[in-house]
């Protein structure tokens, strides 16, 4: 008997509008179960809108999201989330760990509170993204990096099967960001199914396996070596794109290199696209 | 008067122990509402609702001609909850931004409060006396009864609040965050909206509709320099409201043409500044003490510096420096004689003369250090190579 | 009408456009609340001033209640620079503060001056015709008309002169900054503005309602126009109409003037917020009900092109099909799909929809827009 793949995650149609004004056009997405996602696509491509539609946060016009089968709204204990580390005031009076058990409130419900299970686990986590000893750190006097992990550790505590994240890559220093991508390969191993929104495009095919280019629309959604092409690259950036030199990545070994602009290096050694500062 | 009596009268005067419970009533609720409008960016909201509140009570005091406190009260929220309500909408659904729409339904419905106001004094049957009381509040008329129905809704109040601890603490911090975890934020939002409306409402009668909005903010932003976490802080806020309005009662009740309501407010303004100056940590003078010794410590790191380098244009590395070389390469930071001092007391310089000072060999590593530190290229330098080779075949 | 009543309405309608002219910036820089702040603690100004020189009618009150205007802000920018507290929070520290102040200082050490707390939330708009200007004898009209004249007309002045950097550093400070406008200059000089006419406005409709006449009508006109001229005429003409029909609306019910123009500027606010032509609720209401189907036939369009070809078209381009996927009712879907069809950029096709040629173009042109 043949196993059939398992969608963690579906979206067919998802057309989001804002004041009328279309955002998402009729977009469809399909995730394989226990894969490494990456959303990549300029500036007000809408990324942020498709992950905030899929989690209920924005209404859609149209279209629905099944995770697992299921509508999300019946699926949302097995989803975990990770906004943008800039969404919050990190001025907030409270801790690190009191941040992190935080995503236990969900599995708690309305009006139960946190107990020594709870924060057995936003310790444990801490640990695993290396923030052990910050437990009890006011979190206005983090770094960039060290609130990013600290939201990662909030949405480990999630035990979710498929995981959100909006831009985790944004800002974080090297050594962070390497963090960052073991804990989602050790996230992979275990089954589950992470989803990024993702600036760096010099870093798909190393980080991800699975890529979907969004321009307003879905111009391409597959396995990275057969959808990250320069020609779909083009059609979702137009043609401010800037990109790497083919021999650094393997994937893109047959890709064309003239025409190809230069790459722009920012400090912590990723690439951006030129026009998408 | 002097303040043990004061303090005695607290105990045995009646008049005066009503009024002061009113007033400890209404700092704990607002201090601990405030703490989370606060928080939350709303802190003018405060002052919007409590202006609002104006009409309403007029209105309920029109409908039932009753002046029973608990009347006047829902009569006040339900105004106060109106107000904000159109204030959100008119954001939501308009370009007006919410300055705007603040100042608006602020002056806007404090507009329509005195226009009934005004038309209910001149009513012929007018047992209204005593309404105005709510534009600056007088504790003075408490009675008992008022007191009573003070605790009631302030007891209601921060059980809620306690009740949902941690879905407010979730609403405060990050939204979204919480969306996604399927707690309904808008309910959140409109319950804690609701409970800021009834902690302000308590205030109205002892402060008045115009400074209420102080007693949201001021104990809030005062207990927040005291610490970091939201429970202290809520609990912080809660005291200094209730230490203003039992302070600020006692004072205007000793002094002849003293409001209570400004009174109230000049205490708790008093906590606000005690509070931004000493605070440790955030506080101004805790931030200049910590300013000073950063300053310091690169005063010292200069000098040492400054003799290290030196140094290397001797053979000795020990070599001992007039001091007035030492002020003339420091130009314009001065201190350097104190400097010294400091470095010869943790035994990194030491003095060979009256006026000549040399690192130590213990100081003479750190020296380096500092000295690197400010020329990092000094490294490529042939002196600066035979001196690492110096030290490596030591 | 007597000629109190013609006074009164004069005075208000000057105080009234005297108000919206700097009230129009206050609102287009988001600092609305301001507003709020300063009409408090002038009151501070004026009791200092008034202990200087201990005439209640000095001009130098005045200029002391303006520089307590400009005092407020400076302590709210100096409060939040510290970063100890956000800037709603510093607003909302420093005038109450400053007011309570004021309120001790008149009731302890000046009660028995005219200066009397409850005509400082209020005004005393029908005293107004009582306080008149003489020269030689002449009786030139009330001196509330002349006060807030001279304020107006300095306004006018004021944006009339500085209009070009008035809008530069409002639509874009660090742009003003960088052309060498110095945007901090100019935001100061217009807060001395909105304190001078607060005082003014002060003694006659009172500190809270001077906020109302500062920001309804502004926020009206914000409403109405995108063009900043027009914008300040529409304010200065709300205004008026707030003046006068408050004032008349006062009369009838015997009540407080300045608290009814400030009713009549709210509800000419709520008037244009839910029937203004272009931004109303009711307008806006309509035009998202016929973009809602305009929105949904290009959804469809978009929908198929994207399908078009692909092994899943067959089921997708199924009527039944279009509830399930896009989640739409099925007389809607209908409704939709019936629409498309009379603009001929569907046909159906034994229960299937096809794109015709024109509906492919529509469809494309839609998604490069967006």
């Amino acid at each position: 008997m043949q196993e059939q793949t398992r969608y963690a995650i579906q979206v067919t149609d998802l057309t989001v509008a804002y004041r009328e004004k279309p955002v998402l056009w009729d977009v469809d997405m399909e995730v394989p179960e226990a894969n490494l996602m990456a959303i990549v696509g300029p500036n007000g491509a809408g990324k942020t809108t498709l992950l905030k539609s899929i989690l209920g946060l924005m209404q859609p016009a149209a279209g629905q999201v099944l995770i697992y089968g299921k509508p999300y709204q019946q699926q949302r204990r097995l989803v975990g989330y990770v906004p943008q580390r800039g969404s919050v005031d990190w001025d907030f009076p409270t801790t690190v760990l009191d941040v992190v058990m935080m995503g236990r409130y969900g599995s708690l419900g309305w009006l139960k509170r946190p107990g020594k299970s709870e924060r057995m686990k936003a310790e444990e986590a801490l640990h695993k993204v290396g923030m052990g000893e910050y437990a009890n750190r006011q979190i206005s006097q983090l770094s960039g990096g060290q609130q990013q992990r600290v939201f990662l550790a909030r949405a480990l505590v999630q035990d979710a099967q498929v995981y959100f994240m909006d831009e985790p890559f944004q800002g974080v220093d090297a050594v962070t960001e390497r963090a960052i991508v073991t804990l989602l390969q050790e996230l992979r191993s275990a089954g589950k199914t992470v989803v990024v929104v993702h600036h760096d495009l010099q870093t798909v095919p190393e980080y991800f396996d699975w890529v979907m280019l969004l321009n307003v629309r879905r111009i391409a959604c597959g396995p990275v070596e057969k959808v990250f092409t320069e020609e779909n690259l083009r059609k979702a950036y137009g043609g401010r794109i800037g990109f790497l030199r083919s021999d650094q990545n393997h994937h893109l070994e047959n890709m064309p290199v003239e025409g190809v602009a230069a790459v722009e290096t920012s400090p912590t050694g990723g690439t951006l696209p030129a026009g998408n500062r | 008067m002097d303040i043990f009596q004061l303090l005695s009268d607290l105990f045995t005067n009646y008049t005066l122990r009503t009024v002061a419970m009113g007033s400890m009533v209404l700092g704990i609720v607002s201090g601990a509402l405030g703490s989370f409008a606060v928080l939350r960016r709303q802190s003018l909201l405060g002052d919007a609702i409590s202006h609002a509140a104006l009409p309403g009570v007029v209105l309920a005091f029109l409908f039932t001609r009753s002046k029973e406190p608990v009347v006047l009260m829902v009569g006040a929220i339900l105004a106060g909850w109106v107000g904000t309500i159109m204030m959100i909408n008119i954001v939501k659904r308009s370009r007006i931004k919410e300055d705007s729409a603040l100042g608006l339904i602020l002056s806007v419905f404090f507009g329509i409060g005195l226009v009934l106001l005004t038309f209910t004094q001149r009513l012929p049957d007018a047992s209204q006396a005593g309404l105005d009381k709510f534009l600056f509040g007088q504790a003075a008329t408490f009675l008992i009864r008022d007191i009573y129905a003070m605790v009631f809704l302030a007891g209601v109040v921060l059980f809620l609040l306690g009740l949902f601890w941690k879905e407010f603490k979730l609403l405060s911090f990050d939204p979204e965050f919480g969306e996604s975890q399927g707690f309904s934020m808008n309910k959140l939002d409109i319950l804690l909206t609701t409970l800021l409306v009834v902690a302000i409402v308590i205030g109205l009668q002892a402060v008045g509709v115009v400074l209420m909005s102080a007693m949201v903010v001021a104990p809030a932003a005062a207990a927040r320099q005291w610490t970091d976490r939201l429970s202290v802080m809520v609990i912080l806020a809660a005291l200094f409201g209730a230490l203003a309005g039992v302070s600020g009662t006692l004072v205007s009740s000793t002094t002849e043409g003293l409001s209570t309501g400004p009174t109230i407010v000049l205490c708790i303004s008093l906590i606000v500044f005690i509070s931004l100056l000493l605070a440790p940590n955030r506080g101004l003078i805790w931030q200049a003490l910590r300013r000073l010794r950063q300053k310091r410590t690169l005063y010292l790191d200069g000098v040492l510096a400054d003799m290290y380098s030196l140094s290397r244009q001797h053979d000795n590395l020990e070599y001992a420096h007039r001091i007035e070389v030492l002020r003339t390469m420091n130009a314009g930071r001065g201190g350097v004689y104190r400097s010294l001092k400091t470095l010869e007391a943790k035994g990194l310089v030491r003095r060979a003369d009256d006026r000549l000072w040399a690192l130590t060999a213990e100081g003479l590593p750190v020296a380096r250090r500092a000295f690197l530190l400010l020329h990092p290229h000094a490294l490529d330098t042939p002196a600066e190579k035979a001196a690492q080779e110096k030290g490596s075949e030591a | 009408m007597t000629q109190a009543d013609i006074d009164i309405q004069l005075v208000a309608m000057v105080t009234a456009v005297a108000c919206a002219l700097p009230g129009v910036f206050l609102v287009l820089r988001r600092m609305a609340m301001m507003s709020d702040a300063i009409s408090h603690t002038v009151l501070l100004g004026i009791v200092l001033g008034f202990f200087l020189v201990g005439d209640l009618n000095s001009p130098l009150l005045i200029v002391g209640a303006a520089a307590m205007g400009v005092l407020t802000v400076s302590l709210v920018a100096l409060l939040e620079r510290t970063r100890l507290v956000k800037e709603d929070a510093a607003i909302g520290l420093v005038f109450p503060a400053l007011f309570s102040l004021a309120v001790i200082l008149i009731s302890r050490y000046a009660g028995d001056v005219h200066l009397d707390t409850d005509a400082v939330l209020t005004g005393e708009i029908a005293l107004a015709p009582f306080n008149r200007l003489y020269i030689y004898g002449y009786d030139l009209g009330p001196t509330g008309v002349y006060l807030m004249g001279v304020i107006l007309l300095l306004n006018l002045l004021f944006i009339v002169l500085f209009y070009k950097e008035l809008k530069l550093t409002t639509f874009d400070a660090g742009l003003a900054a960088a052309l060498g406008f110095a945007p901090s200059i100019l935001h100061y000089s217009l807060m001395s503005l909105v304190s001078i006419t607060v005082v003014g406005a002060f003694d006659i409709v009172g500190s809270v309602l001077v906020v109302a006449l500062m920001i309804a009508p502004p926020a009206t006109a914000y409403l109405l126009t995108d063009r900043l001229p027009r914008m300040i005429g529409l304010s200065a003409l709300v205004g008026v109409i707030s003046a006068i029909m408050g004032y008349w609306i006062a009369i009838a019910m015997d009540a407080s003037i300045a608290g009814s123009m400030a009713a009549v500027a709210g509800v000419l606010f709520v008037l244009v917020f839910l029937f203004s032509p272009e931004r109303g609720m009711l307008a806006i209401a309509r035009r998202r009900a016929e973009q809602r189907w305009l929105f949904a036939q290009t959804m469809l369009t978009i929908h198929l092109l994207n399908h078009e070809g692909t092994p899943e078209a067959e089921q997708e381009a199924q009527v039944v099909h279009l509830q399930e996927f896009l989640r739409w009712q099925p007389d809607f879907a209908a409704r939709v799909v019936r629409k498309a069809v009379e603009r001929q950029w569907v046909i159906r096709h034994n229960g299937h929809l096809e794109l015709t040629a024109s509906g492919r173009e529509h469809a494309s042109a839609a998604m490069l827009q967006s």
